[in-house]
């Protein structure tokens, strides 16, 4: 009889094969929109996060990832938006991330909007407002890998799923797009692909960061107001931001979702 | 510029939703699905008013009843199977169920129910499908035999027998109907990220719905069918069928109101966008058709074809009126229920619109189709199980329950 640990082998080897041959298809692609041509060599690309290209196996099992937007600093810039665009062919109308701007008067009055996700960025002024502005901000928005996700308790087909290391996504194969899912989600963020005819949202590239790369909207913030990373790393600036003194909330707490996305400097206008 | 006209400005600039709450991604179809189970789980409840009950009044309509639930229950998966983006894939949320999901039940609970009503059907026919069996020709006398399952025995022991198994189907079909439709309550009232939805009254409000639009069903079709066949309606039957679809209007309509009622004097801050809903893109659909004319009017007059001395005919006409006032308020409610909460979005700052097509996919003339379908199949069921009873058939049900 075989031992059992060398079955394990064999088994964790045919996956690495797998899965190395999977994120080479795809990181070469994405790499060429963000690295100049020349550089498709994954091991010429410094890593992003620390320790990731030494995991071995298909399942991380030690990391805990979030994601951290700091309000104060995004500019709606749509850098994000862009990068995302070109990551992923996101079909017209629907939407992995996008930036919303609010705008509120002297008469406390809320104004948001979010032309075409804030694909073009903000460049113009809203001209529309009867009062004067008391204050402005952006707020990037973006899927909240929830600890508690709706969309994973509803799916009656268990396309949509948690990995351990803190990720919610979406097996393409399995999915027969009921849309439970989009009713589902609190955030919305997410939509039915009218070209894969599933459900589809923001995976905060995933396929990147199994190669020890940041998301590609974290890549491109001039800012640095989206920031990634790994909660059990204690050096990991979410990390730090998540333990030291700061204004720090998620959306709709009270949804009971617990999202892994927190927000720097949220407002109670902002929902 | 004043300060009332600036308030106005503001309010209109300050709507926002969310970029993919533009789309309503559970169209009519998904209307039509809980309208249709509604109307199964309802007309087998007038069946077991008869069979569980003994209400001897609705026996001239308990056999058709029957028949009437199955040939919905045979169309009810045809909206979902439309509206799902892989339809090819439908079945693997009964082969690889995730156990956490609403949703995922649906396909058991209906498949259960489904297999505990053609059992009762089969066996509360035995007799008749034995009789005719014996009349028939080539084919039919198959069609008989497959029914019947081979057995032509209806001697006394195997009539009392039959009668057993009916009981504990008709039993066990009730709590199993109330099942299938208020667990499709639930597949709403269990999403909490939408507050039109997310309330436990939900499966209250759609299983008294469902009531409502099988017993109304059942009226319409009888009457008109009886109508078209030249043949005389059991008017005891029909002023019996009144006064139940009176009963179940008056705890499912006070029920619906209640449930907003709560909403407005619990005022959270849910209220805000509900009312924003209702009296915004709902209000016509609701305040006015659900509410006003479908609802208050025929509650008064199903009160008034209950409680008064009438001639047959205006209890004939009038009744049938409100039945199909009935199955109308139940449609709009459900559209208002699955459109209308869509039509939030979940930014809780703004609401879409949606107009379906009648040439779309999931539009209203596939909808129009899914809804005669059922009319079909039950025309072709009647050539089979004959839908009323004659003294003959009369004769075997008596002595088989």
């Amino acid at each position: 009889m075989m031992d059992m640990d060398a079955v394990q082998e064999e088994i964790n080897r045919d996956r690495r094969a797998f899965i190395s041959k999977v994120f080479q298809g795809t990181i070469a692609g994405s790499l060429l929109l963000v690295i100049p041509a020349g550089a498709m060599d994954l091991a010429g690309i410094p890593e992003q996060i620390p320790g990731m290209r030494a995991e071995t196996g298909p399942f991380i099992t030690r990391r805990k990832f979030a994601f951290v937007v700091d309000i104060t600093r995004c500019i709606g810039c749509g850098s994000c938006c862009v990068a995302d665009r070109n990551e992923y062919q996101v079909p017209e109308g629907n939407y992995r991330t996008w930036v919303e701007r609010y705008i509120i008067d002297d008469h406390d009055n809320v104004y948001v909007d979010s032309p075409d996700g804030g694909l073009d960025g903000y460049q113009e002024p809203r001209t529309d407002i009867p009062y004067p502005v008391r204050d402005t901000f952006f707020v990037p928005k973006l899927c909240n890998m929830c600890e508690k996700p709706s969309c994973v308790q509803v799916c009656p087909v268990g396309a949509t799923f948690q990995t351990e290391d803190g990720f919610v996504l979406i097996d393409q194969k399995r999915c027969v797009a009921c849309g439970y899912c989009v009713q589902a989600c609190p955030y919305s963020v997410r939509f039915i692909n009218p070209v894969t005819r599933t459900a589809d949202k923001c995976t905060w590239c995933y396929h990147r960061v199994r190669k020890g790369l940041l998301p590609a909207c974290v890549n491109v913030c001039p800012v640095q107001a989206r920031k990634f990373g790994d909660l059990n790393d204690r050096e990991s600036e979410v990390y730090k931001i998540l333990h030291l003194p700061h204004v720090v909330s998620v959306l709709k707490p009270g949804m009971g979702n617990k999202p892994s996305l927190h927000y720097v400097g949220l407002r109670r206008e902002v929902v | 510029m004043s300060p009332e006209h600036g308030a106005t400005v503001a309010e209109a600039l300050t709507r926002y939703i969310f970029p993919n709450d533009l789309h309503v991604h559970w169209s009519l179809m998904i209307v039509l699905y809980p309208y249709i189970t509604g109307i199964v789980a309802g007309a087998f409840i007038v069946s077991s008013l008869y069979h569980v009950f003994h209400i001897r009044a609705l026996k001239p309509i308990s056999r058709y009843s029957l028949i009437f639930a199955l040939a919905f229950l045979a169309c009810a998966t045809l909206p979902l199977l439309n509206h799902l983006g892989h339809p090819e894939r439908a079945l693997n949320m009964m082969l690889t169920p995730s156990p956490t999901s609403a949703m995922a039940g649906f396909g058991y609970i209906y498949s259960a129910y489904g297999i505990v009503l053609s059992l009762e059907i089969l066996f509360i026919y035995r007799p008749t499908l034995v009789a005719l069996k014996k009349e028939a020709t080539d084919v039919m006398s198959a069609v008989y035999t497959v029914l019947t399952i081979g057995s032509d025995n209806l001697s006394p022991r195997a009539l009392a027998l039959d009668r057993k198994v009916i009981a504990f189907l008709a039993g066990i079909g009730i709590p199993m109907a109330c099942t299938l439709h208020g667990y499709v309550g639930f597949i709403f009232g269990g999403v909490k990220a939408n507050p039109l939805w997310a309330t436990p009254l939900m499966p209250v409000i759609f299983l008294l719905s469902a009531c409502v639009s099988g017993i109304a069903g059942i009226i319409l079709s009888y009457v008109l069918i009886k109508k078209f066949a030249g043949e005389s309606v059991d008017m005891e039957c029909i002023r019996t069928c009144i006064k139940f679809l009176w009963g179940f209007f008056i705890l499912d309509f006070v029920f619906e109101m209640l449930e907003l009622f709560s909403h407005a004097y619990m005022a959270t801050h849910h209220w805000h966008t509900l009312r924003e809903l209702l009296w915004g893109p709902l209000f016509g659909s609701y305040w006015i058709a659900q509410v006003g004319i479908f609802s208050v009017i025929p509650f008064f007059m199903l009160g008034w074809l209950s409680l008064f001395r009438l001639s047959d005919a205006t209890v004939r006409i009038w009744g049938a009126v409100a039945s199909f006032m009935i199955l109308v308020q139940v449609l709009l409610m459900r559209w208002n229920v699955v459109i209308g909460g869509q039509l939030m979005s979940k930014s809780e700052r703004g609401v879409t619109y949606y107009h379906p097509g009648w040439f779309e996919k999931e539009g209203i003339l596939p909808s129009i189709i899914i809804m005669l379908l059922p009319l079909v199949i039950l025309y072709v069921l009647s050539r089979i199980f004959p839908l009323w009873q004659t003294e003959d058939t009369a004769a075997g049900e008596e002595s088989a329950g």
